[in-house]
């Protein structure tokens, strides 16, 4: 990624910033798009008990592993049933809360932790921040999926604990951004000037620093928000996500793995229902990076 | 077109395998990787299947397709009026395996069968831990240890065994996996070169198939024994196809990569019998799926309460959503294809109205209860998970709420086993010798409750007399009718819901000839044969 | 130059302490206990089940196992495996190959196509080519492997019977004495049909393997081609009328691949997160589903010294592409 060169900008022309954000943010069309999907899974999420035609762990025993667009006695089956008859639609419409949740969760949990330790490493500097970046290079030197599973492993499996794990792995990179932007922030002049007039530190870091170097962290965050869908499927998928009957998708898919040849229902649906989040929040993640990022504006 | 004709070249190259050379060539689509070659250490049934199954063989092995025991390794044996001496007379003229590195210089003898028992018995036996972390778990689970008093080598071609009480179950545990005959002559030799260790990896036995090589988590290869004792195998080679996933192994069956697999999903059962390339046999498993409660807390320890919750549980659906049809309700703890079997005691019918009743007249209402699903799937329970969402949504519909907690599987083993576990446990059993006493005596005992190996804690003193005095009888009518009466105190009761037995099926090619499914659950591969 | 490489490799000694004290230290504190998952629903009594634990060294104090461990692992001994009772570090390099041979496949898959796919992107900005394969390496950036490779084994082998279902090569092939790479033991008995065998159960896995690191490839090629292309010297070399295809194969692209060497450097460890799935998947005996396998049956000693390996062989590569970075570039150095 290029590195990040933004200078200071008095927090004034927030607004104005904002304006051209969106003014080169709309400019992407795949980003709106984009923008406009997330927004409609967004809105199914938090609305899915009125949009939901069944309960998501309904079990309609006479009608196991319907395929889509049955129609039953208890009504239509838009995306069929799984085996123990739990309408699918209904369940990736709940679903959705929990991808939706676990993204959002995690990069909260990644980005708090690792700019707080990316702060303090860059700030500080000398043993303190030699300590703190080897952690971050030993938490690095392990493939994250990998490091996410022993965690699981070790937590206990479900959803909460997964979720924890891979914020565990995913804030050595926040750490690093933080640190590195911190480290060519702190000798410019207006952190200078502010620690003449007398800030004291943990002022200093967070209303002087940080907010200038917001723009990585946003594009990283984003990246961690769709790999965190992903991951959290992944675990799901393996056995270690959430835990049945949690109608979480990547869960949903192993679940349904048994019945990959016999009802190809069961296995599509949740996959596409991940992999459309996903891509959603990726292109708006490179929108926002057009948007925010000065040198590609230019070329 | 050119990459789908290279590609098909390389998928139908399995095919030919059977014509070449006029080696007749059987491929088996195992479910996992074995754990070792050695099958005493081990107690999957995985492990079995390539070591034991194929390479070894045992003093008396069960007839195929059967329980009843048969003469293997000893052509014969007499049992003293006591019951406490078995004198085996041993078959001569049976021949090890070569292997790379190791050519027998003499037949099997009575050295071979006493260092089999030894090294399992004698801490001081260099072979008792060959390697680090080895032990003998199912000799112990057996209680081997307090049954077993000696093992002696009268003459070259003799091997007395002394019992220290009498014990019916002795002769069937003798066929068992863990009491395959290794070569004393092989092991000694491996010892003297330090290489102990090999035993579990490079086997040398009497079976009908020679070990030939192991790619880790990938294929075995084993070739006939021309010397075996009841004749060479049809076959020339056996391969095992090592492929954990159902649905893959399913595909390699349909595409003729393989001729044979175990453990078909229950769901693709019935795409494999309309294939008109495969057959597919099936066989009622000698295992049991059970919900114990906590007898020992309340409300549990009032058997109508028990009793109700076990009528507001649909066992049907049940088989139909979890088993997919591949299973039959279970009214008794131990499976209908064993003797001693009750068929004439009725189930507790399905009746949420008649349930809901009866836990009001027991004074239990707003009851929340937990329901233990094991985090793995097993035999005898496909997905425990799905069967505790279907009873937690039965329960539901009587006013009890029931909450699912599960555990990693060795803690939820462990965990389940205290006394003081709240709620009740999804957990099962598979036969080990096809003897009652091995459900009813491992389960049910009061000196099972003291342990935990009986999960509901039931220690019933009209029940523990009837399968304690079944166990010293030798006569098996006998036996039969004192289990029949024991499951008719065991209904009354009801410590368990007893929920299934799961059906068996082996999805075969329909060139393959002479399979015969064990109700044991093993898969063997002698006498197999494969039709051009 | 020796020096900046002596630094970095010494640097690189507290992270490996890290990685030993994190192998270590997760797996001691994994519940459950590999005793009881031997025994199954047999059980065992608590005197023999405290037996075991001594014996397998359970029973002392924390740091003097850890110490332990450090010592074994500095003589090349990382125990045994709980399961199959045979040296973990033999477990581990019998199925490394395997892994290593699928993971250079499709890396070399990623790169060979999403290079040129990225710089045609490139050239072409705001192309129809530039649009659709943008458009595909940000699908198959967003993909859920696990799924993907799901819905590859139903189409190519399910339905069009065109690849094998899973396995390395035909088990009409045998190879005693083989390497465990099997394209190479293909080439090497000569046999006929040997390597296409080996091809074609190798082609699926790529793929889904080479899914992720190809978009990630061919969309820093693209936006490391941009900005080179928008720097002076390309300018100027253009304004002087050197040929544009010069321009690009000189220049630019040279100039490009700095940051994409950096990126296909990083992907070595996403390959090794990506191998699990695809492994699982496909039932490819390899070093990824041996992991999950060991850590599902609690496996310590395997689990421990997988994690150890790996981290290791992450590192290194993270090493190499450092130095290569080193040398192609040589700004860094003498910062």
């Amino acid at each position: 990624m290029t590195e990040q060169t933004q200078s200071s900008i008095p927090v004034g022309t927030r607004r104005a910033q904002l304006a051209e954000f969106w003014f080169y943010f709309k400019e992407n069309r795949g980003a709106v798009i984009a923008l406009v999907v997330f927004t409609l899974i967004l809105l199914s999420a938090i609305f899915a008990q009125f949009l939901s035609p069944h309960a998501p762990d309904m079990q309609y025993r006479d009608a196991l592993l319907a395929p889509p667009l049955t129609d039953t006695a208890h009504g239509h089956f838009w995306l069929g049933t799984d085996a123990v008859g739990r309408d699918i639609l209904a369940r990736l419409l709940f679903g959705a809360r929990y991808s939706l949740f676990v993204g959002f969760f995690v990069v909260v949990l990644a980005l708090s932790a690792g700019v707080i330790l990316g702060l303090v490493a860059g700030w500080f500097g000398g043993w303190i921040d030699t300590v703190i970046m080897r952690v971050m290079d030993v938490i690095l030197a392990f493939p994250s999926l990998l490091l996410a599973l022993v965690f699981v492993a070790v937590l206990g499996p479900g959803l909460i604990n997964a979720m924890i794990a891979i914020a565990i792995v995913y804030q050595p990179h926040f750490a690093r951004l933080t640190r590195a932007a911190v480290l060519s922030e702190k000798n410019r002049d207006y952190v200078m000037a502010a620690q003449v007039a007398g800030a004291r530190n943990t002022r200093l870091m967070f209303r002087t620093v940080l907010p200038n170097c917001l723009a990585p962290l946003i594009v990283q965050g984003t990246l961690s928000f769709s790999n965190a869908i992903l991951d959290v499927a992944a675990l799901g998928f393996l056995g270690m996500g959430a835990q049945p009957p949690t109608p979480e998708w990547g869960t949903m898919l192993s679940e349904a793995r048994e019945f990959i040849l016999r009802a190809w229902w069961v296995v599509t649906f949740p996959g596409l229902a991940i992999l459309i989040t996903v891509l959603a929040i990726n292109l708006m993640g490179d929108g926002l990076r057009d948007a925010l990022d000065p040198k590609l504006k230019r070329s | 077109m050119k990459l789908r004709s290279m590609l098909l070249a390389g998928a139908a190259a399995v095919a030919m395998t059977a014509g070449a050379a006029g080696a007749k060539t059987l491929v088996y689509c195992s479910e996992a990787s074995p754990e070792g070659f050695d099958p005493a250490p081990y107690t999957s049934g995985t492990t079995f299947d390539a070591s034991s199954h194929p390479v070894y063989d045992q003093l008396v092995e069960f007839k195929p397709g059967t329980t009843e025991v048969e003469p293997g390794l000893a052509k014969s044996w007499d049992i003293s009026d006591d019951g406490l001496t078995y004198t085996f007379h041993l078959r001569p003229g049976v021949k090890f395996h070569s292997v790379q590195g190791f050519t027998p210089t003499r037949d099997f003898n009575a050295d071979d069968v006493v260092f089999s028992f030894d090294r399992q018995a004698d801490k001081n036996n260099p072979y008792y831990q060959y390697a680090p972390g080895i032990s003998y778990e199912y000799y112990n689970a057996m209680d081997l240890p307090k049954i077993l008093k000696s093992v002696e080598k009268v003459d070259d071609m003799t091997v007395k065994f002394t019992l220290n009480e009498p014990n019916a179950p002795f002769l069937a545990d003798l066929a068992m996996d863990f009491a395959s005959i290794m070569s004393k002559e092989y092991t000694d030799k491996l010892a003297s070169e330090g290489k102990e260790a090999e035993l579990n990896n490079v086997p040398v036995g009497t079976g009908p198939f020679e070990f030939v090589a192991y790619q880790k988590d990938a294929v075995i290869r084993y070739k006939a024994n021309p010397d075996y004792f009841k004749g060479k195998a049809p076959i020339d080679d056996l391969i095992f196809a090592i492929t954990p996933d159902p649905a893959v192994r399913m595909q390699k069956l349909q595409a003729g990569e393989c001729q044979i697999m175990p453990y078909p999903t229950p769901a693709d059962i019935d795409a494999l019998k309309a294939d008109p390339n495969l057959k597919v046999e099936e066989q009622p498993g000698l295992n049991v799926a059970y919900l114990a409660y906590n007898t020992k807390m309340a409300p549990f320890d009032n058997p109508k309460v028990r009793k109700a919750l076990n009528m507001s549980i649909n066992k049907q659906a049940i088989i139909d959503a979890v088993f997919q049809g591949a299973g039959q309700v279970a009214k008794n703890p131990i499976p209908p294809t064993m003797w001693g079997y009750n068929k004439d005691i009725k189930d507790d019918s399905y009746d949420p109205e008649a349930a809901k009743k009866m836990l009001a007249d027991a004074g239990v209402k707003d009851l929340t209860m937990n329901i233990w699903a094991m985090p793995v799937q097993r035999p005898y329970m496909p997905n425990a998970r799905r069967t505790a969402e279907l009873m937690q949504s039965d329960l539901a519909k009587v006013g009890v709420t029931a909450n699912i907690v599960s555990y990693e599987w060795g803690e939820y083993l462990e965990k389940s086993k205290d006394p003081n576990r709240n709620g009740a446990v999804i957990l099962g059993w598979t036969g080990d010798n096809g003897d009652p006493d091995n459900f009813l005596g491992v389960l049910l005992s009061c000196a099972g409750a003291e342990t935990g190996a009986n999960r509901a804690f039931w220690c019933d003193k009209d029940f523990n007399d009837l399968i304690n005095k079944a166990k010293q009888v030798s006569d098996q009518s006998e036996r039969a009718k004192l289990y029949e009466q024991a499951q008719v105190v065991f209904k009354e009761q009801a410590p368990w819901d007893t929920l299934a037995h799961s059906t068996v099926f082996m999805p075969m090619s329909k060139k393959v000839t002479g399979y015969v499914m064990s109700p044991l659950g093993g898969h063997d591969f002698y006498g197999v044969d494969i039709s051009e | 130059m020796i020096r900046f490489f002596i630094g970095k490799i010494l640097w690189l000694i507290p992270t490996l302490i890290g990685i030993t004290i994190v192998a270590f230290g997760f797996v001691r504190v994994l519940p459950g206990d590999p005793v009881l998952l031997m025994a199954g629903e047999h059980g065992l009594t608590p005197e023999r089940h405290a037996e075991l634990a001594a014996a397998l060294g359970f029973d002392r104090p924390i740091w003097q196992q850890y110490l332990e461990f450090v010592w074994k692992v500095l003589h090349g001994d990382l125990g045994n495996s709980l399961v199959t009772h045979r040296p973990v570090l033999h477990e581990f390099f019998t199925l490394f190959p395997a892994t290593l041979e699928l993971g250079i496949c499709a890396m070399f898959l990623a790169i060979v196509i999403g290079v040129p796919v990225g710089v045609l992107a490139a050239i072409r900005r705001g192309s129809w080519f530039d649009q659709i394969s943008m458009g595909a390496a940000l699908v198959g950036y967003s993909m859920p492997i696990f799924w993907w490779g799901l819905l590859l084994i139903i189409l190519f082998s399910g339905v069009l019977h065109w690849t094998p279902v899973s396995g390395r090569i035909s088990l009409m092939y045998y190879f005693p004495n083989g390497t465990n790479f099997m394209i190479w033991d293909a080439i090497a008995s000569g046999q006929k049909g040997a390597l296409t065998s080996a091809l074609s159960h190798l082609v699926l896995p790529a793929i889904v393997l080479a899914t992720i690191p190809l978009a990630v490839i061919a969309r820093q090629t693209r936006s490391a081609m941009l900005e080179v292309l928008g720097e002076d010297y390309v300018r100027t070399a253009r304004a002087k009328g050197m040929p544009p295809r010069r321009v690009i194969g000189v220049h630019a692209l040279r100039n490009a691949m700095i940051p994409v060497i950096t990126t296909i450097g990083l992907q070595v460890g996403m390959l090794m997160a990506g191998a699990i799935l695809t492994e699982t998947i496909f039932s490819w005996p390899g070093i990824g589903k041996w992991m999950v396998d060991s850590i599902s049956r609690r496996d310590y000693p395997s689990v421990q010294g997988g994690l150890l390996l790996i981290a290791v062989i992450v590192m290194l590569v993270n090493l190499i592409v450092d130095l290569l970075y080193g040398l192609i570039n040589p700004r860094i150095r003498h910062r």
